[in-house]
C-alpha cells in the first residue's frame, strides 16, 4: 500500500469533490455572462459557490476572488496592490522564508523600482513583531507574510501583524495561507488582513482553483484585463466547475479541521519523538508548528537518494517544497533559520493530511531507520 | 480556562412598551432562537431584563455577527459567567482586560442588582480596580476617558464580566408590527424600502410585476435573490409574481405616452390591493422617493394613490438618493439591484411621461380601458415563491 506523506506538495483531491466538478461541468457549461436562461443559471450557481465560501470564511461574498492557485493569488494581491498603490508609496515588506511566488514577485517588483525588505527570521523561522515595526516607513504600501510555511511548518503572528498594521492606514497587509488553510485557524475579518490568498489542491480540491480575499475596500490592479468577471479584478471566463469544487473542498476542509486537527497535532507530536530517537536525524520544525509538516535533516546524506530509497517502499515524501526542490543548491529558507548548510541541504519534509494514520507513520519510521543504516554503513 | 462563553443583549427601545414588553421580549427570543438555529448547541434564555446567548462551546464570531441581524436589539457584549464568588470574578475581570487590543487606559463599573452579594459596589469597583492594575503593565486607571470599561453585572443566578460593546441593529423584532406587502422592482430603493419597514417590527411579502418576454427569467431571479436576500433578517418572504404582460401591452397600445406610465401604476396598486385582501395583509411598501423620477413627484402620488385606500408606507420619500444607495450597500442588496436587466419599469419607458399627471384625466383614460377582466386574469395567473435564507437551491443540490 502506498504511504503518501506528500500533503504539502499538493493533496489527492477528494472523490466528492471529483464528482463536483464533474457534474458541473456536464450540466452547467453555459457562461455566466451569456443573457439566456442557461447563462441565467450558471451566474446563479458561481454566485451560490461565491456565497458558500464566503459563509465558510466568514466574509463577504464580493471579498472572494476566484483565482486559479496560490501563485496567482499570491501575484495578484502583491503587483496588485504596488501597481495600482505605486503613488502612495513604493515600499514592501515580506520575509526571507516566503514561497518562491511572493519572494520571485518581489524581486521582479524590485526590478521595477520598489523597495523591498526581506525580515529575517529566528531559528524557529518566525519574524519579530518589533524588526517589521522597525521596517515600516511612510513609503511602505504592502505587507506580504506567509502564515505557515511550506518547508518548516513554523507559524508567523499574522493576526499581530494585521493589528499592527491596522495603526498605519495606508499599509496593506497580505498573508499568504496556502499551507495554513483547513489546519490553523486565524480570523481573517477581525484582524485587519486585506488579502488572503489560498489554494484548492493543498485541501484536497482540485489543481487550477483558488482564492484570493480581497476586503471589500482593497482596489487592485488587475493582472488580467478585459471582461468584468470577478468585479473586474480577474477577466476571463470563470471556471465555473472549478469554483464549485473549491466550494465543496472548502467545506470538507473546514468540517475536518473541526474533527481531525487534534489528531494529527498527536501524530505530529509522536513522529517527533520518533525522529528524535533515531541516530543521525536532526528535526528542524520547531516546536510550534502546524499540525501537517515535518522537517528533518540528515546532515551528511544527500536527500534525493532517502527519498528514492523510499520510494521503492511506496513512501512519498519530498526535499523542501515542490516548487523549487529541482534547484539543487536552493535551501533559502533553512539557511534563513540560521541552519549550516550541510544541515540546510539535507532537508527533507514529511506532510500529513487528515486521514494519515499512526501505522503509516510507524511504517515511515521504520523503513527511515532502515535506510539511514544501510546508507550509512556504505558511507562509512 | 477561562473563555467569553455568553452573549449579553440589550434591547434598549423595548424596555419602554409597559404592558407589550412580554409579547416584544417573546418575539425577540423566538427571532434570536430562529437566527441561532444552525449552532446546535447554543441556548437563548432570558432573566430579569435581560437576554442571554448561552455559547455551549460555540465560536462567538459567527454568532455575534448572526445577532447583528436580528431587529431589537440594541447592543450586544460577549460575557464570561461566573458564580458570586470573588475570585472567580477577579479572574474573569483579569482575562477580559488583557483580551483586549490596543487599549491603555481601563474603569471599573460593578453593578450590584442582587444585594445578597456581601461586596458593595463601590468596594468591588476598587478591589478589582487594584486587582488588574496589579496583574497587567500596560494599563492605567482613568474613570473619565477609559478606552476600555470592564462591566461586572452581579446579578441574581450569576455574575457577568463583559468589555467590548458591539452595536445592533436597533428597531423592532420583526413580527410585532403586523405583515406589509412590498413592491419590488429589482432595483436599488424597494429593498431598502422593505428593510426599513421590517426594521419597524413589520413582517414582509413582496409582489413583482413580470412581463415575460420583455422582461427575462433573469430579471425575475433578481427580484428573488433581493428577496432572499432580505430574508436573512428573520423570515420567509413570500415573492408575489405577477403576470403583467398583457395588461402592460394593452396599456401601452391604448394610453397616450404621457400617462401610460401612471395608468401602470394605478393598475399595480390595484393589483397589490387585492393581492393583500386575499392574504389579509394591511398595507402596501413601495421604494418611493419624492422628487426621483417623473411618478413620484406629489401630483403622481396623488393620482396614482386615488385607487387605493390601503395605506402606503413610503419608508424612503423624504431620503436623498445617496442615503439610500448606502443602506443598500449596507444590507448588501446593492450589487444584486445593479445587475443589468430590464425590469417591468425600465422596459416600455415613454419618452416624456407626464410629470404632473391629473386624476381627472387618468380616469378618463382608464375608462375606455378593459381593465377589471385583465388584472381579474393578472390576479389568476400568480405564482407565489417562498424565499427562505436556506443556503443551497434544489437544483444545486449534492454539489456542494
Amino acid at each position: 500500500m502506498m504511504i503518501y506523506l506528500d500533503n504539502s506538495a499538493t493533496t489527492k483531491p477528494d472523490p466528492e469533490v471529483v464528482k463536483s466538478f464533474q457534474q458541473v461541468s456536464e450540466r452547467f457549461f453555459a457562461n455566466p455572462s451569456s443573457i439566456h436562461q442557461l447563462g441565467g443559471e450558471s451566474e446563479q450557481l458561481l454566485l451560490e459557490a461565491k456565497q458558500q465560501c464566503a459563509h465558510l470564511l466568514h466574509v463577504e461574498p464580493e471579498e472572494i476572488i476566484f483565482t486559479s492557485g496560490g501563485t496567482e493569488g499570491n501575484n495578484l494581491a502583491i503587483k496588485g496592490i504596488a501597481f495600482e498603490h505605486r503613488g502612495r508609496g513604493k515600499h514592501i515588506i515580506t520575509s526571507e522564508i516566503e514561497h518562491s511566488s511572493v519572494y520571485e514577485t518581489c524581486k521582479a517588483l524590485e526590478r521595477l523600482g520598489f523597495r523591498v525588505t526581506y525580515l529575517p527570521v529566528d531559528e524557529r523561522g518566525v519574524i519579530s513583531i518589533d524588526d517589521l515595526k522597525r521596517a515600516i516607513t511612510d513609503d511602505t504600501i504592502l505587507i506580504t507574510i506567509m502564515h505557515v510555511n511550506n518547508e518548516l511548518g513554523s507559524i508567523q503572528p499574522i493576526e499581530q501583524i494585521g493589528q499592527l498594521a491596522k495603526k498605519y492606514p495606508k499599509l496593506y497587509v497580505h498573508v499568504d495561507d496556502v499551507q495554513g488553510l483547513g489546519k490553523v485557524p486565524f480570523r481573517l475579518k477581525a484582524s485587519g488582513i486585506d488579502l488572503c490568498t489560498m489554494s484548492g489542491h493543498k485541501i484536497h480540491g482540485l489543481k487550477g482553483t483558488g482564492i484570493l480575499y480581497a476586503h471589500k475596500r482593497t482596489s487592485l490592479f488587475p493582472l488580467f484585463h478585459g471582461g468584468n468577471q470577478e468585479g473586474s479584478r480577474r477577466a476571463g471566463t470563470e471556471n465555473l466547475a472549478g469554483a464549485v469544487s473549491l466550494a465543496k473542498a472548502l467545506r470538507l476542509a473546514k468540517e475536518k479541521e473541526q474533527t481531525e486537527v487534534k489528531r494529527m497535532y498527536e501524530l505530529h507530536h509522536y513522529m517527533r519523538s520518533e525522529l528524535k530517537m533515531i541516530k543521525h536525524i536532526e528535526v528542524n520544525t520547531p516546536e510550534r508548528a502546524a499540525p501537517h509538516i515535518m522537517n528533518f535533516s540528515v546532515p551528511g546524506l544527500k536527500p534525493e537518494v532517502l527519498i528514492h530509497m523510499l520510494g521503492e517502499k511506496q513512501i512519498y515524501i519530498s526535499t523542501k517544497s515542490a516548487c523549487s526542490s529541482k534547484q539543487i543548491d536552493d535551501h533559502r529558507i533553512l539557511s534563513a533559520c540560521g541552519y549550516d548548510e550541510s544541515r540546510s541541504k539535507s532537508a527533507l519534509r514529511v506532510s500529513l493530511t487528515y486521514d494519515t494514520t499512526k501505522e503509516q507513520i510507524n511504517t515511515f519510521i521504520d523503513v527511515l531507520k532502515d535506510s539511514i543504516n544501510r546508507l550509512k554503513e556504505v558511507m562509512e | 480556562m477561562m473563555i467569553y462563553d455568553h452573549i449579553l443583549i440589550r434591547y434598549g427601545e423595548l424596555a419602554l412598551k409597559g404592558k407589550n414588553q412580554r409579547k416584544f421580549l417573546n418575539q425577540l427570543q423566538r427571532n434570536i432562537k430562529y437566527q441561532l438555529r444552525e449552532f446546535k448547541h447554543v441556548q437563548v434564555k432570558r432573566t430579569q431584563g435581560r437576554l442571554f446567548v448561552e455559547l455551549n462551546g460555540h465560536d462567538p464570531t459567527p454568532i455575534v455577527e448572526k445577532c447583528k441581524q436580528v431587529f431589537g436589539i440594541y447592543s450586544l457584549s460577549l460575557a464570561i459567567k461566573v458564580d458570586h464568588d470573588l475570585e472567580a470574578i477577579k479572574k474573569a475581570a483579569l482575562y477580559a482586560l488583557q483580551q483586549s487590543k490596543d487599549t491603555h487606559a481601563f474603569k471599573v463599573a460593578v453593578r450590584r442588582a442582587n444585594k445578597a452579594f456581601p461586596i458593595g459596589s463601590q468596594q468591588m469597583n476598587q478591589i478589582l480596580g487594584a486587582h488588574l492594575l496589579k496583574n497587567t503593565t500596560r494599563f492605567k486607571v482613568d474613570v473619565h476617558e477609559p478606552d476600555i470599561i470592564i462591566n461586572v453585572e452581579i446579578r441574581r443566578e450569576a455574575t457577568y464580566i463583559t468589555s467590548s460593546v458591539t452595536e445592533g441593529l436597533g428597531g423592532l423584532p420583526v413580527g410585532t408590527g403586523g405583515k406589509t406587502l412590498l413592491l419590488l422592482s429589482g432595483g436599488i430603493d424597494s429593498p431598502v424600502a422593505g428593510y426599513l419597514a421590517m426594521r419597524r417590527g413589520v413582517e414582509l411579502e413582496a409582489i413583482h410585476f413580470h412581463s415575460p418576454p420583455f422582461t427575462s427569467e433573469r430579471a425575475k431571479q433578481k427580484v428573488l435573490d433581493i428577496a432572499k436576500r432580505l430574508t436573512v433578517y428573520g423570515h420567509t418572504i413570500n415573492v408575489h409574481v405577477v403576470p403583467f404582460t398583457k395588461l402592460q401591452q394593452q396599456i401601452f397600445q391604448d394610453v397616450p405616452d404621457r400617462y401610460a406610465m401612471t395608468i401602470m401604476r394605478r393598475m399595480m396598486f390595484r393589483i397589490s390591493e387585492a393581492v393583500c385582501r386575499r392574504h389579509g395583509i394591511l398595507s402596501l411598501t413601495t421604494g418611493e422617493s419624492l422628487g426621483q423620477v417623473a411618478s413620484q413627484t406629489m401630483e403622481s402620488m396623488n393620482t396614482i394613490n386615488e385607487v387605493t385606500n390601503y395605506p402606503v408606507l413610503r419608508p424612503l420619500i423624504t431620503m436623498d438618493k445617496e442615503d439610500i444607495v448606502a443602506i443598500s450597500k449596507q444590507i448588501e442588496t446593492y450589487p444584486i439591484s445593479i445587475r443589468p436587466y430590464e425590469d417591468c419599469c425600465t422596459i416600455f419607458v415613454p419618452k416624456s411621461p407626464a410629470t404632473r399627471p391629473k386624476r381627472k384625466i387618468a380616469n378618463e383614460y382608464e375608462s375606455k380601458l378593459p381593465f377589471e377582466s385583465l388584472i381579474d386574469e393578472a390576479l389568476n395567473g400568480i405564482e407565489i415563491i417562498q424565499m427562505t435564507d436556506e443556503k443551497s437551491t434544489e437544483d444545486f443540490q449534492g454539489l456542494f
